[in-house]
């Protein structure tokens, strides 16, 4: 015993990080001492507690683990996989706690007393919750899990870094912590999709280095002379995000014991900043980085290379150039200078591109293999959310046209296609990578049933068929009235009476989300049991053996 | 080294690889922010827009805490209707005080760029209390709490001094009086409105929450949303001026 | 910067700007079509089947 202990030493890597978390253990106490509101005493000393956690974690872990962990066993890459387990697990948590508040939020616009009159949940607040826990919780994980996972199994190597892959994922979901608290409790910074305040932003800031350089690390380690494309666009994704949130969070906070701060750009500068910033996220955040899952677990899953990839290089260097410009066609009409709309709405229309380059990339993988559709409900999955990616990118383009701007913007048309986008292509595409992975994580040889992926399939996809129809009828249906003229010359309709003729649309959204919902208790059902219940993993294989 | 042979090595190296994508992805961003600000054309020249005063600013906080713009914009688009509906479209010059921007992006509620002065300090507050009260068709939820909680105003000179390191033009007066301020323009005829009025032009100073014993959060949300929209004088306004 | 030293920036941008653009864009082409990087890309698209 005495040997073991003699021939391993604490890595700097683990003193150091231990050393950091001790230290900001007690700046957390004394910023919780010190906080001006309670909200901010409470978030000061989860971080506090976090710490704490956090030095314990690395002392027992020092005592528990190997001397040293070989790059290699027996030749083969020792992947690094329990961060990719962790993020997948609570990928799926996070799913469906993001699922269910959206659909809370949306029953509350179509009956407003299940706001209670309480300022927690009312729907100011829950909104935001709802949007950062399925964009950054549930999103955020399916993305740091396939991330970690590809990165290995392309570049043949174990993930760069010891304690650093752990610290990005447990580190992120602390911020999704201190981030939907912090609505809940009313800290925001108001900014659609930017909401949580400077310190969670700080924190962010130092997870998301650490991301970067584990992904890079990991890359410069490979035994592979190629960087597959997948990680091109993962990387684009960790880049431009951490480009993003700097720009779009410049702010300064009133005091280190005030959660509020103030943005450094103000008013139309703040707009533009904005939504470059928030339409990014959506092209990098929510499409560049679930590109690179689908030109990974597509081609894998139906066992055949990608279709051209001549033409995913030309689709990676088309998207990342054109998307950054795409923001002003959210600012449409709006007080920002008609030259940035213009190239707004251009380049948003050029998009459309190379968008449809990557979908036709993705679907066509399957050629010559199409039967694969019919009895592979996993892999089905996937090419259905390329086609719904290839559909909210064709409609996207259409609405950044100045004059379906017109009556698109500010109304429900834009909600439906954003689910689109995000219930079909995102919502999708990450079911599928999670159905691939949890048997190929957990060593499983299959799913504990193919038949409840159907059921999610169809009931899921019904939801957002109802969703997206409910949402363009009441969306068209209100930018109609607001600009509807009596003969003689007036205004038709009142602001209160198109809110009304929301109400069945509000409901049939309702309906579509609550099947949305069920889908992925069957899915969080079916890959429960996959884990705990291999014997019936076997039983069910053991007719065909 | 033949150009071939260069592209193999972007691709090989990763290095590389990062810094073509923050090349690729910086020329968008640059050419569409910066131009904005330093064209002086991007925001309109026009008399009247003034900093927050300390309530209406603390009005302003409140109103983004509870995330108003998440159904309501504050963005007049220069269309017939939007024009007839809510007032003359809205100008860069009238949010270049705003620290976030709050022109929002869904109008689930109506948009109240221009809502100051169209309904009286009490409508909001039954407004604020019980919505259906006043609109029964709505679907905003109730802010009770607002009224029953008082506003936190103690360190709200904290607040305008970071303002002003950002450029906003608040006076040493300004920030020396901040706290006092609040209770002056959320009390009805008191002595010292004359020089809250020399500072804030055309502040309007009254009990907005009907509750003079105390200043609530809905006196400061209230006294905000009564100034949106109303400090440009359109009928002295130029628009042919300002085309851009 | 004045309006006009901006208004001949964006002029520039705007012709020169495309030019140089579009011959990035025809880079790009050149350079995933050559025919010669047939094999290497074939290759490289096997990479996640390849797996252990």
């Amino acid at each position: 015993m005495n040997q073991a202990a003699r021939s391993k030493s604490m890595t700097i890597g683990e003193g150091g990080t231990a050393a950091a978390f001790a230290i900001l253990a007690f700046l957390s106490l004394i910023i919780a001492a010190k906080a001006y509101t309670a909200e901010y005493a409470f978030h000061a000393y989860l971080f506090a507690a976090g710490s704490i956690a956090a030095v314990f974690a690395i002392i027992d872990r020092y005592y528990s683990r190997p001397a040293q962990t070989p790059l290699t066993i027996d030749g083969k890459p020792n992947y690094n996989m329990g961060p990719v387990k962790f993020a997948t697990a609570i990928a799926m948590f996070w799913g469906i706690a993001g699922f269910t508040i959206g659909l809370w939020a949306a029953l509350e616009l179509a009956f407003p007393v299940l706001n209670f009159d309480l300022p927690w949940i009312s729907f100011g607040r829950l909104r935001p919750l709802h949007t950062s826990a399925v964009i950054f919780a549930f999103g955020g994980n399916v993305l740091l899990a396939t991330s970690f996972y590809v990165v290995q199994r392309t570049s043949r190597a174990r993930l760069a870094g010891d304690i650093a892959p752990w610290f990005v994922v447990l580190g992120y979901n602390f911020f999704i912590v201190i981030a939907g608290t912090g609505y809940l409790l009313g800290i925001t910074q108001s900014k659609e999709y930017a909401e949580p305040e400077w310190y969670a932003d700080l924190w962010l800031t130092v997870v998301w280095v650490v991301y970067f350089l584990v992904y890079l690390g990991t890359i410069m380690r490979r035994t592979e002379p190629h960087i597959y494309v997948a990680n091109w666009f993962y990387l684009a994704f960790i880049v431009t995000i951490a480009v993003l949130h700097l720009g779009n969070n410049a702010a300064i906070p009133v005091s280190l014991f005030s959660p509020k701060s103030y943005i450094v750009w103000s008013g139309v500068q703040d707009a533009m900043v904005q939504w470059w910033y928030g339409h990014n996220a959506v092209g990098f955040f929510l499409t560049a980085g679930f590109l690179g899952i689908m030109y990974y677990f597509i081609p894998k899953r139906a066992n055949r290379p990608v279709y051209s990839y001549r033409l995913s290089i030309i689709h990676f260097w088309a998207l990342v150039f054109l998307y950054i410009w795409a923001g002003p066609h959210h600012l449409h009409y709006t007080a920002l200078p008609d030259w940035a709309q213009t190239l707004g709405m251009t380049f948003s229309i050029m998009l459309w591109m190379p968008s449809w380059g990557g979908m036709i990339n993705g679907i066509m993988t399957l050629s010559g293999a199409w039967d694969k559709l019919r009895t592979d409900p996993v892999l089905r999955m996937l090419v259905v959310s390329v086609a719904f990616y290839g559909m909210s990118t064709f409609e996207g383009p259409m609405m950044s046209v100045k004059v379906v701007n017109s009556l698109s913007h500010y109304t429900d048309w834009t909600i439906g296609h954003v689910h689109s986008g995000a219930l079909g292509w995102v919502g999708y595409v990450s079911f599928g990578a999670m159905y691939c992975l949890v048997p190929w994580l957990w060593n499983r040889e299959r799913l504990y049933s193919d038949k409840l992926v159907n059921w999610h399939f169809w009931i899921s996809t019904i939801g957002i068929v109802l969703y997206i129809t409910a949402m363009w009828v009441s969306g068209i249906l209100q930018g109609l009235m607001w600009r509807a003229y009596t003969s003689l010359g007036f205004l038709e309709y009142s602001f209160i009476e198109t809110v009304e003729a929301m109400h069945p649309f509000y409901v049939i959204r309702a309906m579509g989300g609550a099947l949305f919902v069920i889908g992925a208790l069957l899915m969080a059902y079916n890959l429960w049991k996959t884990v705990n219940e291999p014997a019936a993993v076997r039983v069910a294989l053991a007719p065909a053996e | 080294m033949s150009v071939w042979a260069r592209h193999a090595v972007l691709e090989k190296n990763s290095i590389f690889l990062v810094i073509g994508i923050l090349i690729v992805i910086a020329i968008g961003g640059l050419v569409e922010i910066v131009p904005l600000f330093y064209l002086k054309s991007t925001i309109e020249k026009v008399d009247g827009v003034r900093p927050y005063t300390p309530l209406e600013l603390a009005g302003r906080n409140i109103y983004v805490r509870e995330g108003c713009y998440n159904c309501h914009s504050q963005m007049i688009r220069p269309l017939r209707d939007e024009v007839e509906r809510y007032g003359h479209y809205s100008l860069a010059a009238e949010s270049m005080y705003d620290r976030p921007f709050q022109w929002g992006s869904k109008r689930t509620g109506p948009d109240l760029a221009r809502v100051g002065g169209k309904y009286s300090d009490e409508w909001h507050r039954d407004h604020l209390r019980a919505p259906k009260s006043v609109v029964p068709g709505t679907v905003m939820p109730a802010y009770p709490w607002l009224e029953q909680t008082e506003l936190a105003y103690a360190r709200i000179a904290d607040d305008l001094k970071v303002h002003a390191a950002l450029g906003v033009p608040y006076t040493g007066e300004m920030i020396e009086n901040a706290a006092a301020d609040v209770r002056v323009q959320a009390t009805t005829d008191h002595p010292d409105a004359e020089s809250l009025a020399k500072r804030y032009s055309k502040a309007q100073a009254r009990d907005f929450d009907g509750d003079p014993r105390r200043i609530t959060e809905a006196d400061a949300l209230i006294a905000y949303l009564q100034l949106l929209g109303t400090q440009v004088n359109f009928k002295l306004y130029d628009d042919k001026a300002n085309i851009r | 910067m004045t309006d006009s030293s901006y208004r001949a920036l964006a002029e520039f941008a705007q012709t020169w700007g495309l030019v140089y653009f579009f011959g990035v864009f025809v880079l790009v082409l050149v350079y995933a079509l050559w025919p010669s990087r047939q094999k290497k890309f074939d290759e490289a698209a096997r990479m996640p089947l390849r797996e252990d």
